[in-house]
């Protein structure tokens, strides 16, 4: 028998409808409940039902344990259980902001506590800057007519589908004593260079590894806001003969800034989180060199043996309240752009 | 299918259900978290399941959790009312507070002291002097191993007896010269292993009332000798200077590779070694190095406890027992090549499961160390806050080998850190 070209359309579209009928069973049953509540606090308020799921998942995994955490902050002793802590009122932070002298960390009685400020001011300085200047840059590139930018769009993006450890523990067999790097120095007559052990190094490399492994993810944020960009402004440029320097300050620049803003903020809140690669690659050595404050509230609440809750849950408020202040200062600088 | 067929089908669905649902005469079951070093693991899982032959009404599930767990986890599980029925840890007087007294529940209490009298004091909390809380079934040593082979290839004669830590530092950084090793020494990163050294040079840790007094004249003499030997390349700042805080590391991979000339480790290793070296090369475990005032390692160990939010005190009492017995510590030390504490098994003697003749030499050596334990190692080991010491004094000596602090200033601050944290255990709620 003959069949119609009628025939296939007409079983896509019976597949179709199939697929599509718990959905609208689904639709259906919803409609009725949201109609009463809709009569109920009228079509104003609706909105506010749409993001109560949201709403409650942040206030039970976000809200409540900050106001638990800040409770702890003001506990001391080693239980766990918050009625069991005696309170103390500010001890933990004023035993946290203790110092002769707050621009030398070996003056504050927390010494470490004040390493780790110092090492994640410098590790986020850095390590932002190279992260959303390369990212911008990759996108950049990546955003022209190039052979195989497919292949490289892949390519600069596959390092954020591995996991922090995994990634910590590659470049840590490349770059121990006996690692592929000093192999390479080694074959070409070099000395072996103890690429974890000395303090500037490790922290080079701890930017390096981190700077590697996320880049990609700002660079697709990035290249979606340059897609985003009309190309006949582009086109009305080159037809007036700007430069390409002055039409990346001019057009790009200011049509990008809004999208430059969130990758800023979150690579600046990723970035003082960060733990995990470093935890595996350096261990926050040598000595406290590339100890972040992450990593010292890890350290300070669960690898001694007298578990001190109290005072690393006031070093994450403290931090808390910084990366707050911070955003809101890029927010606001943020918005003064986009008013210009 | 005929009517007889379908009737027969039909009762075995009910048989199999009912037997699936039926809670009366269900076995209790019992979580037991274990890490293991070698292969103590299988061991316990294999004497387990001979327990659970004997005895239908418990099954026992095996946790493998890697050591870090037992350290940082249990404890916040403890902390929280939950956790297993039973643990193999090996800070035994940190967790004491979560412990079950098993007098009440065993058949035989005089067998566990007569068995493990030495030890079960590790166990208790300060004023408790009758509690039987676990099973000493590990006893552990630290010590050193070198790589003898090393020594005969480079024409170095092998330090003696009574020799010290000096003649130790001086040999191996002749061998390692010689043939172009990294590493002369290694020592793991970890206070424990530092303070049987410290305690050869002097260094007494507690105060005649028992509270920690660390920094003393013997305690410098090591820790000075630590850094001068990162300073010169005697050892390796990969180890020490490489992490920072409290982390432990090891460097039994070296030792393995052949990159180390004497790796102070301890007794736990031997095993390991004996899969991983063989006879690959020589690898020996030698007399502990001496200082003026003793010739000691610091003993230690893992204990199998019960802990006490269990709901089945008396099945968990009944496995205790089993694994306490004196043919299953005998049959675990056998096949684990670990020290057993058992007195009546330490008598009687234990026939290591090994061909190797070098595992057999170094378990007879380790076990020689015990005769020559100090008494300041044993009181150290036996206080219950030693992690508190061990972890203050890894952590600054580790910023004072890689020159973050001088030796003055990490002596200070090992003092602040010891006060800070047993100031903030006594805020606890009485």
């Amino acid at each position: 028998m003959k069949r119609s070209a009628g025939d296939g359309e007409l079983r896509g579209n019976r597949a179709e409808g199939l697929l599509r009928l718990p959905w609208e069973v689904a639709m259906r049953a919803l409609e009725y409940p949201m109609r009463g509540v809709q009569r109920l606090i009228g079509q104003g308020r609706m909105p506010y039902v749409f993001v109560l799921p949201n709403l409650l998942i942040f206030g039970t995994f976000v809200v409540v344990p900050l106001f638990i955490n800040f409770y702890y902050s003001v506990t001391g002793g080693t239980a766990l259980f918050p009625e069991d802590r005696p309170f103390v009122g500010a001890d933990q932070y004023g035993y946290l902001l203790d110092c002769e002298n707050h621009l030398s960390p070996f003056t504050c009685r927390e010494d470490r506590f004040w390493r780790g400020v110092y090492n994640t001011i410098f590790f986020v300085t850095f390590q932002v800057v190279a992260m959303v200047g390369l990212s911008l840059l990759t996108a950049v590139i990546l955003n022209r007519r190039i052979v195989a930018r497919g292949f490289f769009r892949s390519v600069f993006f596959y390092p954020v589908l591995l996991s922090p450890v995994v990634v910590a523990l590659i470049w840590k067999w490349i770059l121990q004593r006996d690692g592929v790097l000093n192999a390479v120095i080694t074959a070409f007559g070099g000395d072996r260079v103890l690429f974890l052990a000395e303090p500037q190094w490790a922290m080079f490399w701890i930017i390096f590894v981190s700077t590697w492994a996320h880049m990609g993810f700002y660079t697709l944020i990035l290249l979606a806001g340059l897609q985003s960009i009309p190309a006949d402004l582009y086109e009305a440029a080159e037809m007036d003969g700007t430069s390409r320097w002055r039409t990346f300050r001019r057009i790009t620049m200011p049509l990008l800034w809004p999208t430059m803003l969130v990758v800023l903020v979150l690579a600046l809140i990723k970035s003082v989180q960060t733990f995990d690669e470093v935890f595996v690659l350096t261990g926050g050595g040598p000595g406290t060199a590339t100890q972040l404050i992450v990593h010292y509230i890890y350290e300070t609440a669960f690898a001694t043996q007298v578990h001190n809750f109290g005072l690393a849950a006031a070093a994450s408020i403290l931090l808390g309240t910084v990366l707050f202040i911070l955003t809101m200062i890029q927010m606001r600088l943020g918005s003064r752009g986009e008013r210009r | 299918m005929n009517t007889r067929g379908m009737k027969g089908l039909l009762a075995s669905a009910a048989v199999a259900v009912l037997a699936w649902t039926a809670p009366a005469g269900a076995a209790v079951e019992l979580r037991m978290m274990w890490y293991s070093d070698g292969n103590e693991g299988e061991v316990v899982r294999d004497l387990l399941n001979r327990f659970e032959q004997q005895n239908p009404d418990i099954k026992i599930i095996v946790d493998n959790v890697a050591y870090k767990a037992i350290l940082e986890s249990l404890p916040v599980q403890l902390a929280a009312g939950q956790g297993p029925d039973i643990a193999r840890v090996t800070d035994l007087g940190g967790l004491s507070k979560y412990y079950l007294d098993l007098t009440p529940y065993l058949m035989d209490p005089e067998y566990w002291r007569a068995s493990f009298g030495p030890y079960l004091q590790w166990y208790r909390q300060s004023g408790d002097t009758k509690g039987i809380y676990g099973i000493q079934n590990q006893l552990t040593m630290t010590g050193p191993f070198i790589n003898k082979t090393l020594f005969d290839q480079a024409g170095v004669a092998i330090p003696g007896a009574k020799a010290t830590w000096d003649d130790w530092a001086t040999a191996t950084v002749a061998v390692a010269k010689k043939l172009n090793i990294p590493y002369p020494i290694a020592m793991d990163r970890s206070g424990h292993r530092f303070a049987g050294t410290a305690i050869s040079m002097g260094a007494k840790f507690l105060n005649e009332k028992g509270e920690p007094a660390v920094v003393d004249e013997g305690f410098k003499a090591m820790a000075s000798r630590i850094k001068k030997w990162h300073d010169d390349g005697t050892m390796g700042k990969e180890l020490w200077g490489g992490v920072s805080g409290s982390a432990y590391r090891g460097a039994n991979e070296e030792f393995a590779n052949a990159q180390v000339v004497m790796y102070m480790s301890g007794s736990w290793q031997i095993s390991q070694f004996a899969k991983q070296i063989g006879d690959a090369f020589d690898w020996v475990a030698v007399p502990q190095p001496c200082g003026p005032a003793a010739c000691t390692g610091m003993p230690g160990g893992a204990g199998t406890v019960a802990l006490k939010q269990t709901k089945h005190p008396k099945e968990v009492a009944k496995v205790m027992e089993y694994l306490a017995s004196e043919p299953v510590i005998t049959e675990f030390s056998a096949r684990t090549l670990i020290l057993p504490a058992h007195l009546g098994v330490v008598k009687k003697g234990v026939d290591f499961k090994t061909d190797l003749r070098l595992a057999k030499d170094a378990l007879s050596v380790f076990t020689g160390h015990i005769s020559n334990l100090s008494p300041v190692a044993s009181a150290l080991q036996g206080y219950p806050y030693n992690r508190v010491i061990f972890n203050a004094v890894i952590s600054r000596l580790g910023q004072a080998v890689v020159g973050e602090l001088t030796l003055d200033d990490a002596y200070a601050r090992i003092t602040q850190d010891i006060e800070a944290q047993m100031a903030e255990q006594q805020r606890n709620k009485k």
